[in-house]
């Protein structure tokens, strides 16, 4: 079985945004970059599959020089092979997308897996966007899979429940956190992972469709109000939410 | 001349609030612009509900009714918004970014080669440009956004857009036909398994969410009564997800869900800042906990300190009495 997985490298979850000097990007001075936290749950799901059923797992990205960390996260975890699309420019979803799938079209994967959206612009595009580029159906938001044979059965998580979804081989499946537990990697795999090589290329497509204007910071809230310290303090907050904020 | 086509949400044949959301800010910005709008619906028996949208303004509906579609698929669905755009020729897409919504958004971009702007929070017109407002980075920053496709699409985020009714609108329903082969169902919802009727925090006009300040989860039950009497969903911390006290669709947060109620009450929660990037965006937000110096109030706009098994069930009670009458 051969497996795909896209992973895109964010800001770690701690950032403090602070917005750059072209008042449209974040300043990224002092700002740790991570594995997407939930291509994480994809690599896994790959490397469970590779386990249950043999077959070789493949991870590519889309990004600077440094997205190299990322891949060598997915080494480490225990993938085999990796490509960096190398892009110094940020692109937007769409050409992400056509960039991955024109990488994807050539390899025959029996299944894609992406993560559910990337934490930075919290899109939740590109994996949907890859499948209709590349003809595939694909499940979203994907939080139990089963694959036996070429038949694929999904859970995915929707308002107030869950779908289960059944799709055949190949398919695009976009992970959901609860889909698995990431494994920690070991020193092993940690140390082989810095010599293994990275496959290089340039992306094909760097048309953005979308334009970013500005970027600006939520407006800062005046400072609540401490109602109380104790029991006394009920029947006062209940009265400002009515009359005050009126929101009941 | 441009077109708005708006596709209005629906399950079990009923239209889904966010559908109406939709279908309102559509109207508003096709206004703006100058421009005609219809409506799309897609179901096994939609047309019957069409009519109701004659409330929220909209004048023109297509249904597109077939038994395959009365759950929903992937390939059939975004098959026939992007049929319904093409026939149309609609040259900007509107739809509410749900569960639904995100899913089919970005097959039917890649269809018409769209631009799409996803979980905005704000959609303006200026100088004959949509311009759209977007959190990034889970609410920590805002993006304004152009789309330089001729076809633009756009997704609202739930529960930030309020559908507003109008008077003497009748919405004129018409049937569109999209031709669908077996194929076009490639990936099938076969069943849906509903988790015991709760609302979903993403839902919701009032969260009340719990973290580990309530010591264990025989407490939890504190949190889903005070959510009962407010008429809201219960949500939780990821602390006491990866706990095992709730379940995962119960997180709020950056690896969670991104909720805007009106109402956020924040039982023992510390405020993690992955916590705060899913909820800051509510309304007014509440929190109780014991430490004055928790990081949840400084978003709080109302606050007690003290411990929340002894006041949650106060407040309880004391909204149960004031409800009431
Ligand atoms: C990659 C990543 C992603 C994450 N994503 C999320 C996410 O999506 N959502 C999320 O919530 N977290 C997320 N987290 C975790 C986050 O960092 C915090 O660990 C978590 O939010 C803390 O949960 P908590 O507030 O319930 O617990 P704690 O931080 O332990 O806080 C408990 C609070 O309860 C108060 N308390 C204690 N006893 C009482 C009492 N008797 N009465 C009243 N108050 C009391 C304490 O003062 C304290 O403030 C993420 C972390 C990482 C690394
Ligand atoms: N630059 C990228 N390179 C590779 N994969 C990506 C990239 N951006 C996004 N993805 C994949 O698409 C998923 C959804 O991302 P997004 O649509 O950007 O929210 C991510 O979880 C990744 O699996």
């Amino acid at each position: 079985m051969k497996i795909a997985v896209c992973i895109s490298q964010v800001p770690d979850t701690t950032t403090k945004v602070k917005i750059g000097s072209d008042g449209k990007s974040i300043d990224p001075s002092g700002v740790t970059f991570i594995i997407n936290p939930y291509d994480e749950f994809a690599v896994e799901e790959a490397l469970k599959l590779k386990e249950k059923q043999g077959g070789e797992t493949f991870v590519l990205t889309l990004g600077k020089d440094s997205a190299k960390e990322v891949i060598r996260k997915a080494y480490a975890m225990g993938i085999e092979k990796g490509l960096l699309i190398k892009s110094e420019t940020e692109l937007d979803s769409y050409a992400v997308a056509r960039n991955l799938a024109d990488v994807l079209k050539d390899i025959n994967a029996d299944i894609i897996l992406c993560g559910k959206q990337s934490i930075d612009f919290d899109n939740n595009q590109v994996g949907s966007l890859l499948a209709e580029m590349l003809g595939l159906p694909s499940i979203s938001v994907v939080v139990g899979l089963t694959v036996e044979g070429n038949k694929v059965r999904a859970e995915r998580e929707v308002e107030g429940g869950k779908e289960v979804v059944e799709s055949t081989l190949p398919v695009v499946i976009c992970a959901q956190r609860g889909l698995n537990e990431p494994r920690y990697p070991n020193l092993k795999g940690i140390m082989q992972a810095k010599s293994k090589p990275i496959e290089e290329k340039q992306p094909a497509y760097t048309q953005n469709k979308i334009e970013i204007l500005s970027m600006s910071l939520p407006k800062p809230k005046p400072k609540g109000k401490i109602v109380g310290t104790d029991l006394s303090a009920v029947p006062e907050l209940v009265r400002l939410l009515r009359e005050e904020a009126k929101v009941i | 001349m441009s077109k708005v086509l708006v596709f209005v949400e629906s399950r079990d044949n009923k239209i889904k609030n966010s559908g109406l959301e939709a279908a309102c800010t559509a109207t508003k910005i096709a206004g703006d612009l100058g421009s005609d709008i219809e409506s799309l619906l897609i179901g096994s028996d939609v047309s019957k509900i069409a009519s109701e949208l004659s409330a929220y303004g909209i004048k023109k509906a297509f249904v597109v009714e077939d038994s395959r579609l009365e759950k929903y698929s992937t390939t059939a669905y975004s098959k026939i918004l992007a049929e319904a755009a093409r026939q149309r020729e609609a040259d900007i897409v509107i739809l509410s970014a749900s569960a639904m919504g995100k899913d089919l958004s970005s097959r039917v971009a890649a269809k018409l080669d769209a631009g799409l702007a996803v979980d905005c929070t704000d959609i303006k017109v200026e100088s004959g440009n949509i311009i759209a407002t977007r959190p990034v980075y889970a609410g920590k920053a805002y993006i304004d956004i152009k789309i330089k496709s001729p076809v633009k699409m756009f997704s609202l985020r739930p529960n930030v857009f309020k559908p507003l009714k109008t008077d003497g609108v009748v919405t004129v329903v018409e049937k569109l036909s999209v031709n669908l082969g077996d194929s076009d169902f490639g990936a099938q919802v076969k069943e849906v398994i509903v988790s015991d009727e709760k609302l979903d925090v993403t839902e919701a006009d009032i969260v009340v969410s719990g973290g580990r300040g309530l010591k264990g989860p025989e407490n939890y039950y504190l949190v889903e009564e005070l959510a009962k009497v407010l008429g809201g969903a219960s949500g939780a911390s990821r602390a006491i997800v990866d706990a095992g006290w709730r379940p995962h669709s119960d997180q709020v947060g950056q690896t969670g869900k991104t909720v805007s109620p009106s109402l956020y009450i924040a039982i023992g929660i510390s405020g993690a800042i992955q916590h705060l990037a899913g909820m800051s965006s509510s309304k007014c937000i509440v929190a109780i906990n014991k430490d004055k110096d928790a990081p949840i109030f400084q978003v709080a706009d109302y606050g007690i300190v003290g411990d929340a098994l002894e006041i949650v069930p106060e407040l309880t009670k004391e909204f149960k009495k004031v409800l009431s009458n």
